[in-house]
């Protein structure tokens, strides 16, 4: 058996399923300020909710557990429980003129930055040197962290998606000097783009100390639920990373939560081609799936500001969930009750008219004290509804590309609120167990591998060039932990570098399959950090 | 006469790339360059080609190279300063001004960056009024203006003045030095006088470009329709809206050529690039060709699309819009028409 668990900002959601992926139960916990007695209480919620023979669940059953969390990107939206990152750029004389972190909120740059260095090393498209690598530079860099107090390194290096050396050199030259200090290294974060993959790696660095705490806050919380199993943290898409790499590469978690749910809702509904619209306790968000995956928004992707080159799920959100504040003209959001929902809806015995507390006037749901929302008028919970359900339509036909009639997949908790289905979309599914389909998107995770360097491509050799990557892709996906045999290419792009000869050409290939699950109790565990599972080339 | 500070950037940027017709290089780090670059060292004023004195020495600046290293190997600051005093030792005279050489992409920022830091005005215009693939594709070479003396710099400090016997062949030697240099180099050359920038330069096109820009963004804040306000202001025409669903790209002679098809409004439209957008056809039928504009907008946001982010899935409008009349010319069409990018086929009218 196997636990999802979605962290979200109001509510800790979690799934237990089957050895043949059958939902067993569901359970919903409010979250917590410090995240893990949320994560305590959903588990222990879980394991105690009848199985199929009507007792509790034996914790030694389950073999598995998949945490998705949203905690590392709020922390960066926050602003808070970041470290000071050392950020060393390799490439001198060139990109000088836009040092690290140029295009930072100075908001952010103002908690993060602690110290920026451009350094000597990095190499041409061609992996030819820039400048050599220079050691003594580097020292005099290490003394100046040292004096700073900087504990976390992000290292970037021209072109280190394609040549990765000077990263691995420069951090073996710094750690030499500094000692027990975090090192975030470019290439095994982003891709080609320097300031956008360094971005990600100093967003990686200034959450390296949070991750360990969390990380380990997540394992005593499950062992405290006699839970003795591994766990593995969501990706961005939609992959596994294991502890150890949850530790090192905490912002590979950003866009985890939109993806767990989309996935989830296509595993729940059987459908792979359709809308999904999951309405949380504060914000709906409008995605769309192809093919079982969410479509990817184009372009970079930013986070908190800060411009990231992320694959990431294009994902529209509106301002409308369960906890929505509710206008005197019946308009709700986009400020919400949050996770204090529980306290303070009417149908909580609070005081504050919520979205959900509508959805229970007019009757379309039962949740808490009926009787306390006696005094809404019945036909204003209605039309307040109706419109919800309006301003949801016109967010899925914006999103839609065609005038193909298209289903819609309603999950998450506030999904009450559109009981009567979406104007102007006939076939709106809502399955079972669609109030935790993040935390079953969680457990039915894959496990993927990547590859996104710049190739030569000589004339005619194009298909050989393609094939050598995508057995590349295939294998880092079941060195993964991908079981052999289930592993397909989803993603396939090649971008020959436009305006030069020699059929330079970047090309970058995802691979992912069905996490192996009999190799979850070998003695050599496949999710350790060094072969762990290599997001990137 | 006025100035260009850093609130003008983001639309300059936003236009520019509408007007890249696909190539020309996402202008954001070029955005960047200038941004920090005014930061450092003030406004950038800006003149109009009448406020120009006819003896004036007015240096196209431009970066040459592929946009994907441009995004990766940023740049030192100082490959532009370099190439331009490079030429000035072989001409003898200091530049009096600065000006584009192509308005369309990331070239719309650069000379903006040198600007800034040489102090030197940058004139409203540019010798292209969009982008194209190759340095020989300007209007002075309708009017007999030579590329030669061009000035070439990389990163790392090193400059190579190229005198070559024509156009066409100085556009290649400089390939071949930006390939061998990481395909990253800064360019000064095409020296006009200042009597020369009428029949030189399409006018106003820094202009143009902050103005679409800026109509892309407040139709957008106000719920409006970015992509039409992009062709009412550019007097362009509607190709086609709807879905990427295939792109084929190639590399050929140091290009990125290739095809890109794309479903809505119950046809099939198909876009032939090499770096630029070069030919639409409608089920089969060519409707736009160089070197009239082919835009290719995001339709939900009307921010410029890239060939190289051209792919599966996007939602994307297609426009059409006149370019410079001088480009119709017979002169300008052995330039840049169809068949000096081997169709055998001629310039299309636009209608609707």
């Amino acid at each position: 058996m196997r636990i999802g668990i979605d962290v979200g900002g109001t509510n800790t959601d979690a799934a237990l399923l089957g050895d043949d992926n059958r939902v067993l139960a569901g359970t919903k916990s409010p979250t917590t300020a410090d995240v893990t007695s949320g994560v305590a209480a959903a588990v222990a919620a879980l394991l105690a909710a009848p199985g199929a023979d009507g007792r509790p669940t034996d914790p030694a059953a389950v073999d598995a557990v998949m945490i998705g969390t949203t905690h590392f990107l709020n922390a960066l939206i926050e602003g808070e429980r970041l470290a000071r990152v050392a950020a060393v750029r390799l490439g001198l004389p060139a990109t000088e003129a836009l040092p690290p972190m140029v295009d930072w909120p100075e908001r952010l740059r103002a908690v993060v930055g602690g110290g920026t260095y451009l350094c000597h090393g990095g190499r041409e498209f061609d992996g030819r040197m820039i400048s050599p690598l220079d050691p003594a530079e580097l020292r005099r860099v290490a003394a100046d962290i040292s004096a700073r107090g900087l504990r976390s390194i992000a290292i970037s290096s021209v072109f280190s998606p394609a040549a990765a050396e000077d990263e691995v050199r420069a951090a073996q030259i710094l750690t030499a000097e500094l000692g027990d200090v975090h090192v975030s290294l470019s290439h095994e974060i982003g891709r080609v783009g320097l300031l956008a993959r360094e971005n990600a790696t100093i967003v990686n660095a200034s959450l390296r100390d949070l991750a360990e705490h969390i990380v380990d806050a997540f394992g005593a919380a499950l062992a405290g639920a006699g839970i003795g199993a591994p766990f593995f943290i969501s990706q961005n898409d939609g992959t596994l990373m294991d502890v150890a790499h949850a530790r090192r590469y905490p912002v590979a978690t950003f866009a985890s939560g939109p993806t767990n749910s989309m996935r989830g809702a296509a595993f729940l509904s059987g459908l792979t081609d359709c809308a999904v619209v999951d309405v949380g306790g504060t914000t709906a968000d409008v995605g769309i799936l192809i093919g079982g995956f969410p479509r990817e928004a184009a372009g970079e992707s930013e986070a908190a500001g800060v411009r990231t080159n992320f694959r990431i799920p294009d994902v529209l959100s509106l301002g409308i969930g369960g906890g929505s504040l509710v206008a005197a003209d019946g308009e709700v959001g986009p400020r919400s009750v949050g996770y204090r929902l529980t306290e303070q809806a009417l149908v909580f015995g609070g005081d504050t008219l919520t979205a959900t507390d509508l959805a229970v006037a007019a009757g379309a749901a039962e949740i808490g004290d009926p009787g306390a929302v006696a005094g809404v008028d019945r036909a204003f919970a209605e039309r307040a509804l109706a419109r919800i359900a309006e301003r949801l339509a016109e967010t899925v036909d914006r999103m839609r590309t065609s005038a193909a009639p298209l289903p819609v997949v309603a999950v998450g908790g506030g999904s009450v609120l559109i009981p009567g289905g979406l104007p102007g979309f006939p076939d709106v599914r809502r399955p079972a167990h669609f109030d935790v389909a993040n935390a079953v998107g969680a457990a039915i995770a894959q496990v993927g591998g990547e590859v996104d360097r710049v190739f030569k491509v000589p004339e005619g050799k194009r298909d050989q060039v393609l094939d050598t990557a995508r057995a590349e892709a295939i294998r880092r996906a079941e060195e993964a932990g991908a079981r052999v045999g289930t592993v397909r290419i989803v993603d396939i792009e090649e971008v020959p570098l436009a305006y030069l000869p020699g059929g330079a050409t970047r090309i970058r290939i995802k691979a992912v399959g069905d996490l192996d699950l009999d190799r979850l109790g070998s003695p050599t565990p496949v999710y350790d950090a060094k072969n762990g599972i290599p997001t990137h080339a | 006469m006025r100035e260009i500070g850093i609130e003008e950037l983001a639309d300059i940027a936003r236009g520019a790339g509408i007007l890249g017709t696909g190539g020309g290089g996402d202008p954001y780090v070029g955005m960047l360059l200038a941004r920090e670059a005014i930061r450092r060292h003030g406004p950038v004023t800006v003149v109009d080609i009448d406020e120009v004195p006819a003896d004036a020495t007015v240096v196209p600046i431009s970066s040459m190279g592929a946009p994907t290293v441009l995004l990766e190997k940023l740049p030192s600051g100082r490959e532009e300063i370099n190439a331009l005093r490079a030429l000035e030792a072989v001409l003898g005279r200091r530049a009096t001004h600065l000006v584009p050489i192509e308005i369309g992409g990331v070239n719309s920022m650069i000379p903006l960056a040198a600007a800034a830091c040489t102090g030197l005005p940058i004139v409203d215009g540019d010798a292209m009024g969009r982008a194209f693939p190759e340095a020989q594709m300007v209007l002075p070479g309708l009017i007999g203006v030579r590329n030669s003396p061009m000035a070439l710099a990389d990163d790392k400090g090193n400059t190579i003045v190229v005198q070559a016997v024509d156009n066409v062949e100085a556009e290649r030697i400089a390939r071949a030095v930006c390939v061998e240099r990481g395909c990253q180099i800064s360019c000064a050359d095409t020296v006009l006088r200042g009597d020369q920038l009428r029949d030189g330069l399409v006018p106003a096109t820094l202009t143009l470009a902050e103005n679409l820009g800026r109509v892309v963004r407040t139709a957008r804040a106000e719920h409006r329709d970015p992509v039409a306000a992009a062709r009412e202001l550019l007097g362009g025409i509607h190709l086609s809206a709807g879905k990427v669903v295939d792109v084929e790209r190639r590399t050929e002679g140091g290009f990125a050529r290739g095809r890109a098809r794309l479903e809505g409004e119950g046809a099939i439209l198909e876009l032939d690039f090499q770096n630029e957008h070069l030919l639409a056809r409608r089920d089969g039928r060519v409707v736009a060709t160089t070197p009239d504009l082919i835009c290719v907008l995001d339709t939900e946001t009307g921010e410029p699309v890239t060939t190289e982010s051209l792919r599966y899935g996007l939602r994307v409008t297609v426009l059409a819009a006149p370019c410079d009349p001088r480009w119709l010319t017979p002169a300008g069409l052995t330039l840049t028409g169809p068949r000096y990018f081997g169709y055998d086929l001629d310039h299309h009218p636009l209608t609707d």
